[in-house]
């Protein structure tokens, strides 16, 4: 008696763990089957799902270009992974890439990261070049995807031409020209002159108020209006020589030195704040940052917002989508990774979100949401974008992009900024940094 | 007398040693020992199940923890020996041990041990002598006392993420409650992401709030194993309550201060998600100077920020031998204390 319930038992834990097994397997199965089925185009029995991994907000979803597709190819499901963080994300998907196994379908690239894609997972991802016509896009956004033996890795989505976001009514309280040419003719050509305007701004500021969010968006903006960053074209490490970058830190450091930052963290929550109590006056403005900005100032900002051209021509930021290698429906993908980044679709997602487009034939037809109008006092921020977003020079990135102007921003500009140290201390901080990523 | 012994013995040692005799020989003459069974092929197979069974019972934990911790561990131990960056993880250049080289020189290095240790001392202390306080009061007879033990284990519930989240708002330095509080009281505002000991203070105090309670309700639980009568005999003495704290609570609970002592020093080495969080953006630098970058997030931003994976799994393995070394002296002390009981 006590050896049979004994063996009854094991009998059922065995059960259990070969109902596991089956279970893991069929779930294997299933994904090849999917695979086979996918050859044949997709047929009625079987939906084929599309994941695509993304970060942050794209703005697909919210403009309903899933939904849409799918309504146009009935055979198609799409999933949206999303990773809210760049930092997160890029890891998880490089270590994916090179064990050639759990990668989506679709993968995001930021533009921070485009190069050491380009150089380092050339070969995880399909060359999309042959499917696509290039002249769609803006020249500089598809030689940042391209490999060197001419393989575009990713099809590019948004681009972050720049422009100053300014409070009108803080701007009209502290003395200042509220009227959007007028300034944009005061600081044009150079970024110093805006740090000008500041330093006027600051003489009668309204109480509580500060001209800027802080040095870094001021040194982000700069530099993405310079033909040299941190690395060459020959991808050697130029960082402490370039002229981009010392002119960029000279601005920055004229703010942090002075009174006129509000010495907030860009994304940080007390940012977030700072954009629904008003307690700064400008920030340089990318086009996504504003369905960024409409949101966190809520209706406090309505109206009160403008926007006006930057100093200079300047990116920043922007993504690319690509299809790696490993995925299991590379047709579909490249399909959906080419509607998704045609003008008319990104136009769409402009008139959601503000991203603005990487294919300037979009131009001519962009609409911005009405409310966005509003928000901004009807400026017109097409135009102000596009007109940036044609001049931007070609900018060379390298393998470490990201971390170095981390190193330089959260290290270097916010110990001056914050911690009242001189220029020449922060710069030697960043210095040690930046030694510290590149391994030297 | 002998004879009787060697039929006693004979059974048994043929039972044994004897898989060729035919079954039931033995068995059928005595009935013993082994239970019924027509063959020895089961008989072996019970003897098997009595001598395998437990194994197979534990062997899932040990499954799991080698696919999932010592697999890693020696991978690990691997890659901190090559040059590996997360971006071409199959390239691997053998470096020895320049990695470890690397960190003995490294002023981020020790800075982050440095770190790791400071908010270690000053989150374990106070939140373990906190605990104990909250233990005692606990263990007065209270009206609704199993409402006071569940709000006590609420902050550990919540999660890393919310709680960081919230205090990371208290703290921030323009508008947050702490220094509104502050400026009510006269002071001015302090910076408590950047400056110094503030934002060592600040982190400390997020792991304070979350872990008390958890430790509180360890001790409640071996406070109150403490027999009544020592009690009783220590008020018969004249003994106040402070008193008895101090002279019967506190001495009984001492293996149970070890042991939290113990899980909290592993805790605070390990720490991670509270700094990395309270930072923010790029929070895995620890603030602008590292002022409270500890050793798990020096890990994690020199391997997945800026992808130098094998320094970073130099960084672990040090972390491992450094809690080796927490865990012998928390032994020797141990021991020290036992003896003086």
């Amino acid at each position: 008696m006590g050896t049979s319930t004994r063996r009854s038992r094991r009998l059922m834990a065995l059960a259990a763990v070969a109902a596991l097994a089956t279970g893991l397997l069929a779930g294997c199965s299933k994904d090849s089957d999917d695979g086979s089925s996918n050859d044949s185009g997709g047929n009625a029995k079987g939906k084929t799902t599309l994941t695509i991994g993304t970060f942050g907000v794209f703005g697909y979803k919210q403009a309903g270009l899933y939904d849409e597709y799918m309504k146009l190819h009935p055979d198609i499901s799409i999933k949206e992974n999303v990773t809210t963080r760049t930092d997160v994300y890029w890891p998880k998907v490089l270590t994916r890439l090179q064990a050639g196994s759990g990668t989506d379908d679709v993968q995001a690239i930021e533009v921070g990261n485009i190069t050491e894609a380009v150089q380092t997972q050339g070969s995880k991802f399909v060359d999309l070049g042959k499917d696509v016509d290039k002249s769609q896009w803006l020249g500089w956004k598809n030689s940042q995807a391209t490999t060197k033996d001419g393989k575009l890795i990713g099809l590019g989505t948004d681009v972050g031409p720049m422009a100053i976001c300014y409070r009108k009514d803080l701007f009209k309280k502290a003395g200042l020209d509220t009227d959007r040419t007028k300034l944009a003719a005061q600081w044009k050509g150079d970024w110093s002159k805006y740090v000008d305007v500041g330093k006027e701004y600051m003489k009668k500021a309204p109480k509580g108020t500060k001209f800027v969010d802080s040095a870094s968006s001021v040194y982000n903006a700069a530099l993405g209006g310079a033909s040299e960053r941190y690395y060459d074209k020959g991808g050697n490490v130029i960082w402490d020589k370039s002229n981009g970058v010392k002119s960029a830190w000279d601005d920055a450091m004229a703010v942090a030195t002075s009174d006129m930052s509000a010495k907030l963290k860009q994304f940080d929550k007390p940012w977030d704040q700072g954009f629904a109590n008003g307690t700064f006056a400008t920030v340089a403005c990318p086009a996504w940052m504003i369905g960024y900005i409409e949101q966190k100032s809520g209706d406090s900002g309505k109206g009160n917002w403008d926007v006006a051209a930057a100093p200079t021509a300047a990116n920043w930021g922007g993504s690319f989508l690509g299809v790696p290698t490993a995925g299991k429906h590379q047709k579909e993908a490249i399909a959906l990774t080419k509607w998704l980044t045609a003008p008319e679709q990104q136009a769409k997602v402009f008139a959601k979100q503000a991203s603005f487009p990487s294919t300037p034939s979009a131009y001519a037809g962009l609409k911005p949401a009405a409310d966005t109008t509003a928000y901004f006092s009807n400026a017109p921020i097409t135009q102000i974008f596009a007109d940036s977003a044609k001049t931007i020079p070609v900018q060379y990135f390298g393998i470490k992009d990201q971390p170095i102007n981390t190193a330089i921003t959260d290290v270097g500009i916010l110990q001056v900024e914050q911690k009242g140290k001189s220029p020449t201390q922060g710069w030697d901080a960043a210095k040690n940094e930046v030694k510290d990523v590149l391994g030297q | 007398m002998t004879s009787s012994k060697q039929a006693l013995a004979h059974p048994a040692s043929s039972a044994e040693a004897a898989p060729g005799t035919p079954p039931g020989a033995a068995r059928g003459a005595h009935g013993r020992g082994t239970p019924p069974g027509p063959d020895s092929w089961r008989s072996r197979l019970y003897r098997w199940d009595m001598k395998a069974s437990p194994y197979a019972f534990i062997a899932p934990f040990f499954i799991i923890f080698g696919a999932f911790s010592l697999v890693p561990l020696l991978y690990t131990a691997w890659y901190s020996l090559h040059d590996v960056q997360l971006s071409s993880l199959d390239q691997q250049t053998w470096a020895g041990l320049d990695n470890y080289q690397n960190l003995l020189t490294s002023d981020f290095f020790w800075n982050a041990l440095k770190n790791t240790f400071t908010i270690g001392v000053i989150s374990t202390v106070p939140q373990l002598m906190a605990a104990i306080g909250l233990a005692h009061l606990l263990n007065y007879r209270l009206r609704g006392s199993t409402v006071w033990r569940v709000v006590m284990l609420t902050p550990y519930a919540t999660s890393v993420a919310a709680a960081t989240l919230v205090f990371t708002l208290l703290y921030s330095w323009d508008g947050g409650m702490v220094n509104w509080f502050l400026h009510f009281v006269g002071i001015g505002p302090v910076n408590w992401r950047e400056s110094d000991w503030g934002s060592q203070f600040a982190v400390s105090s997020i792991v304070i709030w979350r872990w008390t309670g958890y430790n509180a309700l360890i001790y409640l639980a071996a406070m109150q194993a403490i027999p009544v009568d020592l009690y009783e005999s220590a008020s018969i003495d004249g003994a106040n309550r402070w008193q008895q704290f101090l002279h019967v609570t506190v001495p009984q609970l001492r293996p149970t201060i070890l042991f939290t002592v113990v899980v909290s020093s592993i805790g605070a080495t390990q720490l991670f998600g509270e700094p990395l969080l309270f930072g923010g953006v790029s929070g895995s630098k620890g603030g602008s100077e590292h002022q409270y970058q500890t050793l798990g997030l020096y890990m994690y931003d020199q391997g997945w920020i800026i992808g130098n994976l094998g320094k970073a799994s130099a960084i672990a393995w040090s972390m491992f031998l450094i809690l080796l070394i927490v865990a012998v002296i928390n032994l020797l002390f141990t021991r020290r204390l036992r003896k003086s009981l």
